[in-house]
C-alpha cells in the first residue's frame, strides 16, 4: 500500500508534506508516544468566557507501539484513556508531548503526510448504533472513505471490494444496500469494522469496541479482531475497562489512573504479579467466573472515588486511595520505571504480588 | 436448591420460612400495531428470605421485565400481563386492586435500577427523596423523615451523611448516587430487593464497594434479593442461586456452583465458553454462533436451537425431542438442576 504513495513522494518538496515512509517489520515501533498531555480549559461566564482551570485529561503518557502487536489500555472511566484514543486519530491536537508515526511527528505533519496518517490509523467506537449515519446504507459507510482516499480503491470494483468486505468481517454481502437499523448490535460493530479495514490501515485504535455488545456477541467481534490481525498484520491500541477481555487480546498492557500510565508490562507481568497498588486493587475488584476460585484471591476495596482530574493530588495521584502512601508520595510524583519488580511501575513502593489465583487447570 | 417450583404452599398460606416471593406462570407481552413482542413467556421462581436468587441473561431475554412486573411498573399499554400469578405474603399481586398492590409492594418489595442518575428526580435532594418512603408509608414529618435519611445514608456509608443530606444528585459521583438509590430501596427494610443490573454502569473497583454493601445489608437484614445481571463474574460471586434466561424462559436452574461447573443447558455452556477469564490466558474464545432471536418471532421448538452446536432435528432426533418442533420443558435432570433442553443428560454428561 504504501509503494505508491512512496513513489510520488518525491515531487513534494516541504518535509512536513512529503508522505510517510513505509511501514517498519514487525515487532519494530511504529507509534511511540511521549509525554503527551492534553487539558482542556475550564470556563466560567456566557459572554466574556475565562479560564478558570484545567481538566488535565491526559496529563504525561509514554506508550510504544510496535508493529503487529496489541496494546491493551486499561482504567476506569475519566482516567483519560479515551482522549488517548482521540490524540491518536488526530481528532484533538495535544497540550503537550508528541506522538511519533513511523519516526515523524503527528503535530508537524501537514497535507500529504496528515491525511495519509490518518488513512493509515482507523478508529472503532464504542457505541455501534451512534457511530453509524442512520441515513447511509452499509455500502455507502464502508465505502466513504474511498472518496477522500481515491487511490485505494478504483471507482469500478467498488461495489465489489465492498461486498467482499463485509464477507470479510462476517456480514452477508447482499445486505450492502441495508440501513444500520437493520442490524443488531454486534453486525453494527461489524460495519464499524469493515470501514476501518477498507482503508487499509496500519493501526487500528478499538476504543471499548465490545463493551456495548452482549456477552454471547462479543467472543465474536473479539475473534474477528484476532482473525484480522493475523491476516493483514494490523497493530491494535485497544482500550477497554474489561480486564478479562483486554488480558484474552493484548500482548501488552498498560494500565492508567487520572491521566497517567501507572504500570505496564506484558499481559503475564501485569496480570500475574502486579506492582502498582491501583493495579492489585483493580484486578481484586474483577468477579470471577470459577466457582473453585471464590474467596482465594486477595480482597482489596478501594475507599472512596477517584479525585477530579480538574485538580489531582500532588505528587503520585492514587496517595489518596493508597494504603502505602508514605510522605514522600505527596511531594515526588513516582516515575514509570522498574523498581526491581520486572516491569516498569509508577510506585515508589512498587512490590510484585499475586493477586488473582493463576491457572487452575 | 431443595424447594422447586410448581407449587408454593407456605407463600400462598402466607406463613412459613421458606419462600417469600413466588412468581408462577408469568407472562409478559407487548403490542404494538406491527406485531406482538413476547418478552416474558412462563416463568416460574421462589426467592426464599436471605437468598441471593441471579437471574442472568442478555438483553433481551425478558429478565428486567420480569422484574418490573412483580414490580408493577410496566408501561401498560403496551405491555400486558396476560397470565402469571406473583404471590408475596400471601397475596396474588396481580388480583389485588391497584391502590393495595402500591400498600404491600412499597414496604414489602423494593429495587434498584442500573441507571441511578436517571432513577433519581434531579430538581429534589437526596435527603428529600430517600425521606419520601416514611413520608408516604410512615405518615412521618419532614424533619423525622429526614433524620431518618441521614441514618440511612450512614448505612449505605455515604461519608459525611449529614452534611451531604441536601445535596441534590448531580453532585454525587456514579457509585455514592447508586448508594443513594440503595438507601431508598431499605429504608422501609423490605423482605425482597430486586436489584436490575445495580453495577453495570459502575467501574469495577466501585461495582466491588457496591456489591459488598449490598452483601452486608443482606446479612443484617434477611431480606432475599433477585439480582438481575448479564455479568458472570458477579453471578459467581454474589449469588446462591441462578437462573438462566433466554428468549424469556428460563432455561436453567440450580445453584452457582453446580451451573457454573457443569452447565446442564447448552446456552449456558456456550456462554462459560464464551467468556474470557482475567485469571488465564486461555486460546481462542469459543462464541455462541449467530444473534439472540427476534422477540416477536421466537423460534420454533427450543428457541436456542438456531444457535445450538448439540440440536437435533428430524430424524436425528429422539421421538418427541425434535429441537426444532418440540419445545423442551424444564425439567429436573439431577437433583437441584433444572434444565429445558431435550438432551440436557448429553451436556452433563451422565
Amino acid at each position: 500500500m504504501s509503494e505508491a504513495a512512496g513513489a510520488t513522494a518525491a515531487s513534494v518538496p516541504s518535509d512536513s508534506e512529503s508522505a510517510l515512509p513505509p511501514a517498519p517489520p514487525p515487532g519494530a515501533p511504529l507509534l511511540e508516544i511521549k509525554g503527551l498531555k492534553k487539558h482542556f480549559p475550564l470556563t466560567q461566564g456566557v459572554v466574556f468566557k475565562r479560564t478558570v482551570g484545567h481538566v488535565r485529561a491526559v496529563d504525561g503518557v509514554d506508550l510504544t507501539l510496535r508493529r503487529g502487536e496489541t496494546l491493551g489500555l486499561v482504567g476506569e472511566s475519566g482516567c483519560g484513556k479515551s482522549t488517548v484514543s482521540k490524540l491518536l486519530v488526530a481528532l484533538e491536537k495535544p497540550t503537550a508531548g508528541e506522538i511519533l508515526y513511523k519516526g515523524r511527528d503527528v503535530a508537524k505533519m501537514g497535507g500529504r503526510a496528515l491525511k495519509q496518517y490518518r488513512r493509515e490509523v482507523q478508529i472503532i467506537f464504542q457505541d455501534p448504533y451512534a457511530s453509524l449515519n442512520p441515513r447511509m446504507t452499509v455500502g455507502d459507510i464502508v465505502a466513504e472513505g474511498w472518496s477522500v482516499h481515491a487511490d485505494i480503491a478504483p471507482r469500478k470494483g467498488r461495489l465489489q471490494r465492498t461486498q467482499e468486505l463485509m464477507d470479510r468481517v462476517g456480514l452477508n454481502p447482499d445486505f450492502v444496500n441495508r440501513y444500520p437499523h437493520q442490524f443488531s448490535g454486534g453486525q453494527r460493530q461489524r460495519i464499524g469494522i469493515a470501514r476501518a479495514l477498507a482503508l487499509q490501515p496500519e493501526i487500528i485504535v478499538c476504543d471499548e469496541p465490545v463493551s456495548a455488545l452482549d456477552v454471547s456477541v462479543q467472543a465474536q467481534v473479539v475473534n474477528l479482531l484476532e482473525d484480522l490481525q493475523d491476516d493483514f498484520g494490523l497493530s491494535y491500541l485497544f482500550i477497554a475497562h474489561d480486564l478479562s477481555v483486554v488480558r484474552h487480546i493484548s500482548d501488552r498492557v498498560a494500565v492508567m489512573y487520572l491521566g497517567s500510565v501507572v504500570e505496564e508490562g506484558t499481559d503475564a507481568q501485569v496480570y500475574g504479579s502486579p506492582s502498582h497498588p491501583y493495579t492489585q486493587a483493580l484486578l481484586s475488584s474483577v468477579p470471577l467466573h470459577e466457582p473453585a476460585l471464590r474467596g482465594q484471591k486477595d480482597r482489596i476495596l478501594l475507599q472512596g472515588d477517584v479525585p477530579s482530574p480538574a485538580n489531582p493530588p500532588s505528587g503520585c495521584r492514587f496517595r489518596t486511595r493508597c494504603w502505602k502512601a508514605q510522605d514522600i508520595c505527596a511531594v515526588e510524583p513516582p516515575a514509570l520505571v522498574d523498581r526491581g519488580q520486572g516491569h516498569p511501575s509508577a510506585c515508589h513502593f512498587a512490590e510484585a504480588r499475586t493477586v488473582v489465583p493463576v491457572d487452575v487447570d | 436448591m431443595t424447594t422447586l417450583p410448581g407449587s408454593a404452599p407456605s407463600v400462598r398460606d402466607g406463613g412459613g420460612s421458606a419462600p417469600i416471593l413466588a412468581v408462577e406462570d408469568l407472562f409478559v407481552e407487548f403490542r404494538t400495531r406491527e406485531n406482538v413482542v413476547n418478552a416474558v413467556n412462563g416463568i416460574s421462581y421462589t426467592v426464599s428470605s436471605g437468598e441471593t436468587l441471579a437471574i442472568l441473561g442478555e438483553s433481551g431475554s425478558g429478565k428486567s421485565v420480569s422484574a418490573q412486573a412483580i414490580m408493577g411498573i410496566l408501561d401498560t399499554p403496551p405491555a400486558q400481563v396476560p397470565n402469571g400469578e406473583i404471590w408475596f405474603e400471601g397475596r396474588n399481586l396481580l388480583t389485588l386492586p391497584a391502590e393495595e398492590q402500591r400498600k404491600v409492594r412499597g414496604p414489602g418489595i423494593s429495587m434498584i435500577f442500573q441507571d441511578a442518575l436517571s432513577s433519581l428526580n434531579p430538581v429534589y435532594s437526596v435527603g428529600f427523596q430517600i425521606g419520601e418512603m416514611f413520608r408516604a408509608h410512615r405518615g412521618l414529618s419532614r424533619k423525622e423523615a429526614k433524620k431518618h435519611a441521614v441514618e440511612l445514608m450512614d448505612r449505605v456509608r455515604i461519608p459525611a451523611a449529614a452534611q451531604r443530606v441536601n445535596d441534590y444528585p448531580h453532585q454525587f459521583s456514579g457509585g455514592m448516587r447508586q448508594r443513594v438509590m440503595i438507601a431508598m430501596a431499605i429504608a422501609l427494610d423490605p423482605k425482597i430487593l430486586i436489584a436490575d443490573e445495580p453495577t453495570t454502569a459502575l467501574d469495577v473497583t466501585v461495582q466491588a464497594q457496591v456489591m459488598d454493601l449490598l452483601k452486608d445489608l443482606q446479612r443484617e437484614t434477611g431480606m432475599g434479593l433477585v439480582l438481575i445481571t448479564h455479568d458472570l463474574g458477579v453471578v459467581n460471586e454474589v449469588a446462591d442461586n441462578v437462573a438462566v434466561m433466554y428468549a424469556g424462559r428460563i432455561v436453567e436452574r440450580g445453584t452457582v456452583d453446580d451451573v457454573f461447573t457443569r452447565p446442564a443447558h447448552p446456552y449456558t455452556e456456550g456462554l462459560m465458553n464464551s467468556v474470557p477469564n482475567v485469571e488465564v490466558k486461555g486460546g481462542r474464545l469459543q462464541p455462541i454462533t449467530g444473534q439472540p432471536p427476534n422477540l416477536s418471532k421466537i423460534p420454533s421448538g427450543c428457541p436456542f436451537h438456531p444457535r445450538c452446536a448439540r440440536r437435533r432435528l428430524g430424524a436425528e432426533a429422539a421421538p418427541g425431542r425434535d429441537c426444532a418442533g418440540d419445545r423442551p420443558p424444564l425439567r429436573l435432570v439431577v437433583p437441584g438442576r433444572e434444565a429445558a433442553c431435550h438432551y440436557s443428560e448429553e451436556v452433563l454428561g451422565v
